[in-house]
């Protein structure tokens, strides 16, 4: 693949995307820019204000413990997730109508909008009327999403772990499709362990879809906003309030433009490091491969 | 909880296909390997069985949960825990199909599904194509730069939005959702299929041009068809995205446009939440997912090399 | 446009952005970039040292700006400069 031809008319195939993608892209982002250093009434009435909404962004408790809370919880939830998705991913079968079946089944989650995944686990977690709150009091276990933060925290990370560890099973599940059956073979006729196999075959066949596996959860979980906000409010307290629920309250609910929007600057920058550095590891990765092979 | 009587049932289908497994080793060099992998295998196999059920039981139970109250009456939802409806009834569906304000919801959300996937698929074939083969002034930068869109959080966007929209004039049409929802889609899209052109031999592009295709005639009739599992799957994906997101779709529209995922929240009324058909209508919005999955479930198990092996 | 609530420095701001873009492009055209190994842990290429310091830049800024009484032309100043010695030996 190192052979691509260069060729500066690529750009015209390239350009309808662009142009499309500007529009919804840039215009906004320069727009949040403009806000963010105005205090915006309408377009007529606004006054500059400098740098004083990043001031007062980077500098409010909140939004540090929203962030803080952020990054806990996409930590934990990519530390349950990455390896839950491929033990799924090596227990699904291969051949037959069952593995259209489980594929089917596994991949559900992944189709069903936000909101409904917060709405699901609303009903199923209650105690009065849903499955799991019922079943745990009637356990012994006063659980309660709405009184107690641990509570509301942990089902927040399993109804993440119900919703997205598909996402990493299929990814990890088509890594490993690709494998030929010939490596098995090769394994089995040396008496290979099943930890060998994996750790041999086919661990180094998932890196790539593993990286992007999660480059992707960590981005959605960073933006993950409707399931928590249906299921908890971001309570009890400000809890569960992750970003993007403390940044659409800032910004819907409070109608501060200006600060909003440098808050969302911030977040953006936040979000450009941590996924530059995804890519260039993975580049790099490719790179290393390429290299070693030729 | 219920494991050990999952085993018992799983065991038989478990060995079927213990055996639909060994078949691809005929096809290959050793084929003597194959009784001592029957004879290692079988017990792990059964263990992996149940692991599996376990895990489908996990996924399945709030779904259930779900589709069980969706038959159930208000009165008994909020009665004593039933664990399957006692008084079976259809009336939430019912009462879904027979209000146009419901039922217009799921028009609207298929609508601009359906023309974000069009609009998406359109524009980013080409890109990726460029991006597959062609080395040109900032590729990777461009490259990079569409990733950061995928993952720039909506909310970041909603008020913008919502001004770009209205001064164009598009607020509130199917369209203004379906271009929001370009954001995130079509780099998604050019991503997945870009992975899957560099899979296709750069010979088969020259040899159709040596053979006089021109380049819009070769990239339908040739190259397009080799790719259709790439494009399976990333209308999968382009169907997920779209179907599943709510903030924008919510912002960009009021009554013309609405989702259903924001006609949903008129169950809650001041009077409480009408439980039964908030459940209806949440299983209503399972079901294009699944459709959609049942058609690329092959391209998906065909394995897409996303990151380009 | 008047949605978009323009301000002169965002204006500056984002021209400047676009002028380095184009001018970047430019200079490729003459003279395309070859990857090569600086003192950044990386290889890397124009573009991709441009975009280190920009995105370094940023941060440098925030920093100064959220958490020092520093004024945020020093920050500017010292970016400029940072910029110059990535793009020279980066």
């Amino acid at each position: 693949m190192n052979n691509k031809v260069r060729n500066n008319k690529a750009w015209w195939l390239i350009l309808p995307m662009l142009l499309l993608v500007a529009f919804s892209a840039i215009i906004p982002l320069m727009t949040v820019v403009n806000y963010s250093v105005q205090d915006v009434f309408d377009a007529q009435t606004r006054y500059f204000t400098g740098t004083e909404w990043f001031v007062q962004m980077l500098n409010d408790p909140t939004l540090q413990s929203a962030l803080g809370r952020q990054f806990a919880f996409s930590l934990t939830i990519l530390a349950i997730e990455v390896p839950l998705g491929i033990g799924i991913a090596l227990l699904m079968p291969k051949k037959g109508w069952q593995a259209s079946a489980i594929l089917i089944l596994v991949t559900l989650p992944l189709l069903i909008p936000w909101n409904v995944v917060g709405s699901i686990w609303q009903i199923f977690t209650r105690g009065d009327i849903g499955l799991m709150g019922w079943s745990l009091r009637e356990l012994g276990y006063s659980y309660n999403i709405t009184r107690s933060p641990l509570d509301a925290w942990i089902t927040i990370v399993i109804m993440d772990v119900w919703h997205w560890t598909p996402l990493i099973a299929l990814l990890c599940y088509s890594g490993l499709r690709a494998i030929p059956e010939a490596y098995y073979q090769a394994a089995r006729i040396d008496r290979a362990s099943r930890w060998a196999i994996f750790r041999y075959i086919q661990l180094p066949k998932l890196t790539n879809v593993l990286v992007i596996g999660i480059l992707l959860r960590f981005m959605h979980s960073f933006m993950i906003y409707a399931e928590p906000f249906v299921l908890t409010g971001g309570g009890p307290g400000s809890s569960t309030t992750f970003l993007s629920q403390a940044l659409a309250i800032m910004a819907t609910a409070q109608f501060d433009v200006g600060p909003s929007a440098a808050f969302s600057l911030i977040y953006f920058l936040i979000i450009l490091l941590v996924s530059w550095v995804f890519y260039t590891a993975i580049m790099n990765m490719q790179k290393d491969k390429k290299d070693g092979g030729a | 909880m219920n494991d050990s009587t999952r085993s018992a049932t799983q065991a038989v289908p478990g060995q079927v296909t213990v055996e639909g497994q060994a078949k691809p080793v005929q096809a290959t060099i050793q084929s003597q390997a194959k009784p001592v992998i029957k004879v290692a295998k079988r017990p792990s196999h059964t263990r992996s069985r149940v692991l599996m059920m376990v895990y489908i039981v996990f996924v399945m139970l709030p779904i259930y949960w779900l589709l069980n109250m969706s038959f159930q009456t208000n009165s008994e939802i909020l009665g004593e825990l039933t664990f399957w409806p006692q008084d079976f009834t259809l009336e939430n569906y019912a009462n879904i199909f027979s209000d146009a304000n419901w039922y217009m919801g799921y028009v609207n959300s298929i609508t601009y599904v359906l023309m974000n996937m069009l609009i998406s698929i359109m524009v980013a074939l080409p890109a990726a194509y460029a991006f597959s083969r062609y080395q040109f002034i900032g590729d990777k930068h461009l490259f990079f730069w569409l990733l950061t869109n995928l993952m720039a959080p909506p909310a970041v966007f909603l008020l913008p939005y919502f001004q770009l929209y209205y001064t164009v004039g598009l607020f509130d049409t199917h369209i203004a959702v379906a271009l929001a929802h370009c954001l995130f889609n079509i780099p998604l899209a050019v991503w997945i299929l870009e992975g899957f052109m560099s899979s296709v031999p750069k010979e088969i592009d020259e040899t159709a041009f040596i053979d006089g295709y021109s380049f819009p005639k070769f990239f339908v009739k040739i190259f397009i068809p080799m790719i259709r599992s790439g494009i399976g799957v990333t209308l999968f994906f382009l169907f997920m995205f779209s179907w599943v997101e709510l903030l924008l779709a919510r912002t960009l529209t009021s009554t013309n446009a609405q989702p259903i995922a924001s006609v949903m929240t008129r169950t809650s009324t001041a009077s409480g939440i009408d439980w039964g058909t908030l459940a209806a209508a949440g299983v209503l919005t399972i079901l294009p997912g699944i459709v959609v999955v049942y058609f690329v479930r092959n391209h998906i198990a065909k394995g897409f090399a996303l990151g380009r092996t | 446009m008047s949605w978009m609530v323009w301000t002169l420095p965002t204006a500056i701001f984002f021209a400047t952005i676009a002028t380095l873009l184009a001018g970047m492009t430019a200079w490729e055209v003459v003279s395309p970039s070859v990857e090569r190994k600086g003192f950044l842990p990386i290889a890397t290429t124009r573009g991709d040292r441009l975009f280190i310091g920009l995105l370094s830049a940023a941060y440098l800024h925030l920093v100064v700006v959220g958490f020092t009484p520093l004024s945020i032309w020093l920050a500017l100043g010292v970016s400029v400069l940072w910029m110059l010695v990535l793009m020279r030996w980066g």
